[in-house]
Parts: structure tokens; sequence; C-alpha cells
């Protein structure tokens, strides 16, 4: 029977855990900082570049969303630098179906604090910013309470546990916009304007992120497994999960499941089917529903339909038996992304659920490219016109026609993000737009 | 009317820009904008103009802030702000039917657009995009309080505690 496996969440929802730097250092908290901090240099290379090349070897792939190898995007950072080098956490959360980083900040912020402090030494990073969503307003005063704890124990501030390392950490405050997920708007939003993405080339974080210096940008989760990489090593890290879909993930899974949660699993040891019928996880459909869909990786990843049969080269995987990780997900077609699950039953109209996720994009797009800030707005308007009795025959056609022309045109990703579902709903229930638009009164 | 910031504010403020690298204290523009509407319940033109010259930039650089981000706003919003998820998951959990049982209640339209308060300025609702706890809807926030789960039972406790 296929179990999570708690790494990241091994305490957090334990009776008698509190999220004060008590009862985290009673349960071995800040000992990975302090091995850490006393890695050896061997020969020319530093104990640094030695913890990154950790975080390389770890296999460790970021969690918020693109699945980009962590120790190769920190390798992107020339060292040593003539300019401050800055480290971000992506406290953003924000991606419609995911709740996995508000149990880490909300329960067990001294982890991440502790993860964030490793990588910042790693990383010869002095100042640092956690850039939480606005509506997590307990959340920023937990991890100001415990950062506040962490300073005054001397994990932070001047000479971090007698490292001789200068390391401070701030918690800055977003507002209500999911844009400021995307890390170059998160970055202007930061730099205290309007979170317009930035385009790349040249404007890689890497290079010129930040004040146009160096910038790391990681989600909660993934900087939390920067401290299990330190406290288990690299290799039993690798060990677990998949190959290339190494360590675990936190799972969001919601909609139309008996038991929705947050689940731990060994990245890619647990397939689709059991995260949703198993009762160690979602537990299954209401009784006398069927499946009809599953938006795989939060709503900007491309909808699967239940039944569906992928080939893999030669062979051929059923929907439910794909195991949950990065890359069987992708070779199907759709990703992963922020590990968000939501299940549709066959009760739900599936044109009135890519109407609330249009509706979700139109709101949320920043406006500054046009065939995004427009297009989001129009498939909104020919959704709802088709959730409301008023569909035009050539209405499912004219989706497609658009979100074919956002993405790829614009700055940032949100441009994929509005079009995916859009062009996998309506590609894989044509059936069901079509007798919207053959309704028409 | 001018904006008179209480000293608290101001030493908040003082602290937020201390936040950031010397240069860069138009960073710390967000956090003020919260930390003024935390006091005052909404954002003046008066506070904007106080604030950008404690920062050391334009009321522009704010108010263009205020007009992007959907939890800044420019009116005194009602005592208790209802916020209710419409998001996927949770309007799958029924986050339609609690903001139209909300609105009934409060006598107010479930289908006007954006932020509505009641006569009384007791309440302000509106509809927010998904607030992160999609395992539990239909979730709201009432001021700063988190709600899951929230059946209509629930609901009007939650009313019925907002004295």
């Amino acid at each position: 029977m296929p179990q999570e496996y708690k790494l990241l969440l091994k305490h957090a929802d334990a009776d008698d855990y509190s999220n004060d730097l008590e009862c985290y250092e009673r349960h071995g908290g800040y000992a990975a900082l302090r091995q850490a901090l006393t890695i050896a240099p061997a020969g020319d290379t530093t104990p640094q570049a030695q913890l990154r090349k950790h975080v390389l070897d770890s296999g460790l792939r970021g969690r918020g969303g693109a699945g980009f190898s962590c120790g190769l995007k920190w390798s992107f950072v020339r060292h040593p630098n003539p300019k401050p080098i800055y480290l971000i956490c992506n406290a953003d959360e924000s991606e419609p179906g995911t709740f996995k980083d508000r149990q880490i900040i909300y329960k067990d912020p001294h982890q991440l604090i502790e993860g964030m402090i490793i990588s910042c030494w790693a990383n010869h990073v002095n100042l640092a910013y956690i850039y939480i969503r606005g509506e997590f307003t307990e959340g920023a005063k937990i991890l100001n309470t415990a950062l506040a704890e962490a300073r005054a124990k001397g994990y932070l501030g001047k000479d971090i546990v007698g490292s001789g390392h200068d390391l401070e950490i701030h918690v800055h405050r977003g507002a209500g916009a999911y844009i400021c997920g995307e890390e170059t708007g998160l970055i202007e939003s930061l730099e205290g304007k309007r979170a317009y993405p930035r385009i790349k080339p040249p404007y890689f974080p890497a290079a010129l992120g930040l004040y146009m210096c160096p910038t790391i940008v990681n989600n909660v989760e993934t900087l939390c497994n920067v401290k299990h990489i330190v406290e288990m090593g690299a290799e039993a890290f690798a060990k677990l999960g998949t190959p290339n879909n190494t360590g675990t993930r936190l799972v969001s899974l919601s909609g139309d499941v008996k038991n929705p949660g947050y689940f731990e699993i060994e990245t890619g040891k647990v397939s689709l089917g059991e995260l949703i019928h198993n009762e160690n996880f979602g537990g299954g459909l209401r009784e006398g529903r069927t499946l009809q869909a599953v938006i795989p990786g939060g709503s900007s990843s491309k909808v699967l339909k239940a039944g569906e049969i992928f080939k893999l080269g030669d062979e051929e995987i059923a929907l439910l038996d794909v195991p949950y990780d990065f890359d069987t997900l992708m070779k199907i077609g759709t990703m992963s992304g922020s590990g968000a699950i939501i299940v549709i039953d066959d009760s739900r109209d599936i044109v009135e659920c890519l109407t609330n996720i249009a509706e979700f994009y139109a709101h949320e797009s920043c406006g500054q490219c046009t065939p995004c800030r427009e297009g989001s707005l129009w498939m909104k308007k020919a959704l709802h016109r088709m959730t409301h009795g008023e569909a035009r025959a050539d209405d499912p056609d004219y989706l497609k026609h658009i979100a074919q022309n956002i993405q790829g045109r614009t700055i940032c990703a949100f441009g994929e993000a509005c079009a995916w579902p859009v062009l996998s709903f309506v590609e894989k229930f044509r059936d069901e737009f079509e007798a919207k638009a053959a309704v028409k009164k | 009317m001018s904006f008179a910031p209480s000293k608290n504010l101001q030493h908040e403020v003082a602290e937020l820009i201390s936040h950031y690298p010397d240069g860069e204290s138009r960073s710390a523009s967000l956090m003020v904008l919260h930390a003024i509407q935390d006091e005052a319940g909404y954002i003046s033109t008066e506070a904007m103009q106080w604030a950008a010259g404690e920062i050391g930039i334009k009321p522009l650089n704010l108010y263009e802030l205020v007009t992007f981000y959907p939890m800044l706003r420019e009116k005194q919003p009602g005592k208790f702000v209802l916020k209710v998820c419409r998001t996927l998951s949770c309007a799958m959990a029924g986050s339609k039917e609690l903001h139209e049982n909300l609105c009934d209640k409060l006598k107010l339209d479930p289908n006007a657009h954006g932020p509505q308060t009641t006569a009384d300025r007791k309440f302000s609702i509106e509809f927010a995009e998904c607030l992160a706890s999609c395992g539990t809807g239909p979730v709201m926030m009432c001021n700063d309080d988190f709600h899951e789960a929230v059946t209509e039972a629930k609901a009007n406790e939650i009313l019925e505690g907002c004295k």
C-alpha cells in the first residue's frame, strides 16, 4: 500500500509540536546549519562550493512550479562576485490548488529559516528576503517572530554561529497579486514597483536580479530541502524518490475527493490514481461519482481526461498509473507544477470549471503584454457567454485561436499559464464545448 | 485634509525602510502602504504624500502600487472586511453559495462587481482569488482571521462574532 514519506512534514502536524525555536531545537533543529558551517575546505574547494555541489548532486529540483535543478540555478551565480548577492524565498504561494508552503510557514517556520541560512551561507549571501503573499497575514507574523528568535540566538546577525559570516533576513509582504510568484515580477515588486515581469535575456536573476545584482529566488519547499540535504547527505537524498526526480514532494490535493489535503510522498513513488483513490491519500471520489478530469499541477497545467492512455516510447500508460513526478508528467504533455492536484468528477460542468480558471487569469494578468492582457479577458468573456446560454457556434475554435496567439508571445510564462488550460480543456472536452455552442437560446 | 501619522506608524515606517540597502528605500513602499492601511483602514492621497516624503520618492510611485495590488484600497471599507475565495477548488466546495448567503444576510447584491459595503459601514464583502487553502474549501477571511470549510452555520457564527 502506498504510504506518505515524511521528511519536511516530519514534525509539523504532531500534537506536541509548536512553531517556536525551543521546540525546533528540541527536535534537532539548527544542527544541519552547525554542520554546514563546519565543513572544512578541501584543497582549493571552499566549504561553500562543496555545499553547492552537494545540492547539485542531490538532484533537488525547484518545487515552485518549473522543476528546474536548484544546484544548476545556484551555479549561474559567479563567485567571487563584485556585487552583493541576494537570496529571496518565494513564499507567494498563489497557484490555484496549492496550499503546501503555508503548512511549513505556519507550523514549522524555523525549518524554512534554517534552510535559508544554509543556502545564504553556501551562496555568499548577506541579505535575504522572504516574499510572502499578502493574505498570509498570520504567516508573516509567525515568520517575524521566528526570525527574531533566530536573531536572539545568533543564527542571524553579525558573525552567525561564530562563522564570520553576517546574514540578515527580512519579511516582505505582497499585496494580492498572483504575478508576484513569477520570479522577475517578484523582484520588481520587492523593489517597490508594479510586479511587471522582466524580459529574459538580459534580466536573468542570477546576473541582473534585485537591484541589478545577482539574485537567487527559491521556493519555500526547495529551501527546506536544502537543510535535509545537509543533514542526510546528497547521496541519501538522491536515493529518495526516483532517478532525476529525487527527494519528496508536498502534494496539495483538492476538489472532488473524499479526503482532500496535503501529503508528502517520495517523488514518483505514488501514482496519480493512488493519490486520488488510495485510503492513505484522497480516499476516492464521493459515492456514485466517476472521474471526469484531473488538473495535475496547479490551474496552469494542462488538464488530463479520465481514461486517457499515453504513449511513453514503446509503452502505454493509463492516466491513473502515471507516477507523480516531474518527468513523466512532462512526457504526457502536462506538468506537476507546484504539486497541486485538482480532481473533477462527473457531476461538474467542465466548461464552468474552465470559466472559473479563465476568470482567475483575466483578473491576474499584470497587463504588461497585449496578447495576455487582452486575450485573457477575451477568453473569459467567451467562456462567460458559453456558460450563460449565449454561446456562438465558433466559440470553441475562437477560444483555441486566442490561446494560441497568447502562448509564446509574452514576456513571462503567464501567457502559457492562461493559454494552456484553455487549449487543453477545449481539445480534450471538445464535445462538451460544442454542446454549449449548440444550445444557444 | 492632511494625514497625521501616529508615533507608532512613524516608528514602524522608519524601521521598515531600514530593512533595505542604502539607496534602495523605494523597496519599502509595499510594506509602508500595508502599515498605513493597517492603521488607517485605507490609503488616502494625503497618506501617500506623507509616505512618499518619508521614503524619498514621488507620491505617484505609491499611487501606481495602490492601483495595481488588489489588497490595497483607496477608500475606507467597513469595520469587518469579508473576503470569500472565488477560485476553482473553493468554487467546487460552494464558495459562490457562501458569498450569496453572506450578501443576502448583509442585504447586498451578490452579483455586484468588486467590493461592497453595508449602509451601516460595518461590513465589506468581496471575492478574492485563490487564498491557498484549497483542501478545506470554501474558505474566507474576516479581516486578518482565516476561516476554513465555512458552512452556512459557520458563516453565521463568523458574522455574529463581528462586534
